[in-house]
């Protein structure tokens, strides 16, 4: 059902007649459909490619501007605020603090998800203010997260990382 | 006010970049018009213009993606989605208009992170009208606007051979065009026949690069040199979307020309222009376009074209760095690499392949299946 239709009262004459998945489906309506197969391969690039062969050893990797001394999560090759070249790689540690989240009900095809998805931007320890990461939650009920909860990834067993952002399966709640 | 170029910058042009990302190609080239110009973006810079297609990029929305790598975080910034000199012309309104003093223009090709290029080409047709016809590759589309055009003008096979022997070898001279090549009118008419009546190697091969220039008005550019390359016109024209009924005489580039032209206070073309730099993704193109430049009249650009006319040391030069069939086909970074060799030319830096000039035109057309394009004439 139509999220909201229950508020509505409009009078019947005003309602019309919508058209049905089966008036689409036998071709009432005149349309053509497609499927085109458009396929791409993106070349990491020398930051990312760093950063996503660091994950498959289990680190997050970091760049580093001396300039403006931020520790930049995901890493660049350029700082785009100094607009100079980074001066040098770190590593970052693998927790950090929810910074904002959301509990997802819906999948993109706007059908309901069995179980809700924690989306959460996830500042991560040793980088800078607001820098790190997008990622799900996992092992926790959604009525428990909250903005600022510490949280440590949860990683792929070393032999199925793939250098991906997958790599790490979902970030945890780090207890006390 | 006029509209000057005051640094230019590129990286590439190659057949792949496996070790750069389209964002750190951008960044090459955008560090080197910088450094050319001797401007600081975080300072100096008003207004940032990219030019990209979502489908070569292969994600949506890509303007959102652009400011960090050319220095344009919280800055304008907007993404004309059609070809560099598209961007060219929306900067020069910036600038014309008192809106930016300084504007930024880019444009790349990442198209070898491109798997399906066919596929993306046909998903530019119209999905009900022409997408389902056939199963062919889209290069049909430009065999078909062949087809037409060398009947119509009566070009024979050996000429267009010349356009891809000239062009070939001009990009010997040029150490940023990787699909150089000694070729003869033999070699060509030996290469298979892939959409009759089109050769494979009349059609430009896909080419990764990023071009950025920056723009600004005359105070700026007076400040930076003594002797600016200027921005002396623009045009762009479109003509219909429907292959069916399109002239297929490239009238989109007759009239942005016309257009350019104008504003540029030229009034007869085959005289006060140079030289040209001319979309050749297909080698017919180039003819059809010198043409549409009015740099020649009908019947004739053929047999002008095998006397050498638009050679390098020729009267007047088409393509001197060796065009699209030298350098690959760039997408939306065509105009750009034609309207970098244009500066390059004008400013005397185009090293061995240099030749003495002083107003040149750079031309891009939409590629298939379009009947758009657009036109700068540049000039000191």
């Amino acid at each position: 059902m139509a999220v909201g239709k229950k508020d509505i009262s409009a009078p019947p004459y005003a309602e019309g007649t919508s058209l049905s998945d089966e008036d689409i489906k036998k071709k009432k309506v005149t349309y053509v459909e497609d499927h085109p197969n458009i396929r791409y391969s993106w070349t990491a690039g020398q930051a990312v490619s760093k950063f996503l062969n660091e994950l498959k050893k289990g680190k997050i990797a970091a760049t580093k501007c001396n300039k403006c001394r931020r520790i930049m999560v995901p890493p660049r090759v350029f700082c785009e605020l100094c607009y100079k070249p980074i001066d040098e790689w770190v590593y970052v540690e693998d927790t950090g603090t929810v910074q904002t989240f959301s509990i997802s009900y819906i999948d993109p095809d706007a059908k309901p998800l069995e179980e809700p998805v924690i989306v959460a931007v996830i500042s991560i320890d040793g980088a800078s203010k607001n820098m790190g990461i997008m990622h799900v939650l996992g092992e926790v009920k959604p009525e428990d997260v909250y903005i600022g909860m510490k949280v440590k990834a949860v990683w792929k067993p070393e032999d199925e990382r793939e250098g991906s952002v997958t790599d790490i399966k979902y970030w945890k709640p780090l207890e006390g | 006010m006029r509209v000057a170029v005051l640094g230019v910058g590129y990286s590439g042009f190659n057949t792949n970049t496996p070790d750069l990302n389209w964002k750190e190609l951008m960044l090459e080239a955008a560090v080197r018009a910088y450094e050319d110009a001797g401007i600081n973006p975080r300072k100096d810079v008003d207004s940032v213009v990219t030019c990209a297609e979502d489908f070569w990029e292969g994600f949506a929305i890509f303007d959102e993606f652009v400011p960090d790598q050319l220095g344009g975080v919280l800055k304008p910034t907007c993404t004309v989605c059609s070809d560099f000199l598209y961007g060219v012309a929306t900067a020069y309104m910036q600038i014309k208009s008192g809106l930016a003093d300084i504007v930024v223009v880019e444009a790349h090709s990442k198209a070898s992170d491109i798997l399906t290029f066919g596929e993306v080409i046909k998903f530019a047709m119209d999905p009900v009208w022409l997408r389902d016809i056939g199963n062919a590759h889209p290069y049909y589309f430009a065999a078909l606007e062949m087809s037409q055009y060398v009947s119509e003008c009566c070009i024979n096979e050996e000429q267009i051979a010349e356009v891809v022997v000239k062009n070939k070898n001009n990009a010997l001279l040029n150490s940023s065009a990787p699909y150089g090549a000694k070729v003869t009118v033999e070699d060509v008419l030996n290469s298979p026949m892939v959409f009759d009546p089109m050769r494979k190697i009349e059609i430009a091969p896909v080419s990764d690069g990023a071009v950025v220039f920056v723009l600004g008005n005359e105070f700026v550019a007076r400040e930076i040199t003594d002797t600016p390359v200027w921005v002396k016109g623009v045009g762009w024209w479109s003509e219909t979307s429907n292959y069916d009924t399109m002239s297929f005489n490239a009238m989109y580039a007759y009239k942005a020309a016309k257009m350019a032209y104008k504003l540029a206070k030229i009034t007869n073309p085959a005289k006060e222009v140079d030289f040209a730099e001319v979309d050749d993704r297909f080698a017919f193109k180039e003819l059809q376009h010198i043409e549409a430049l009015q740099l020649s009249r009908k019947y004739e650009t053929g047999s002008l074209m095998q006397e050498g006319y638009f050679a390098r040391d020729g009267e007047l030069p088409v393509n001197v760095s060796g065009g699209n069939l030298g350098v690959g086909n760039l997408l939306e970074a065509t105009g750009g690499q034609k309207a970098l060799e244009v500066v390059l030319q004008l400013r005397g830096l185009a090293g061995k392949r240099q030749i003495e000039a002083e107003t040149g035109v750079a031309q891009a057309w939409r590629y298939i299946p379009t009947a758009s394009g657009t036109v700068a004439v540049f000039g000191v």
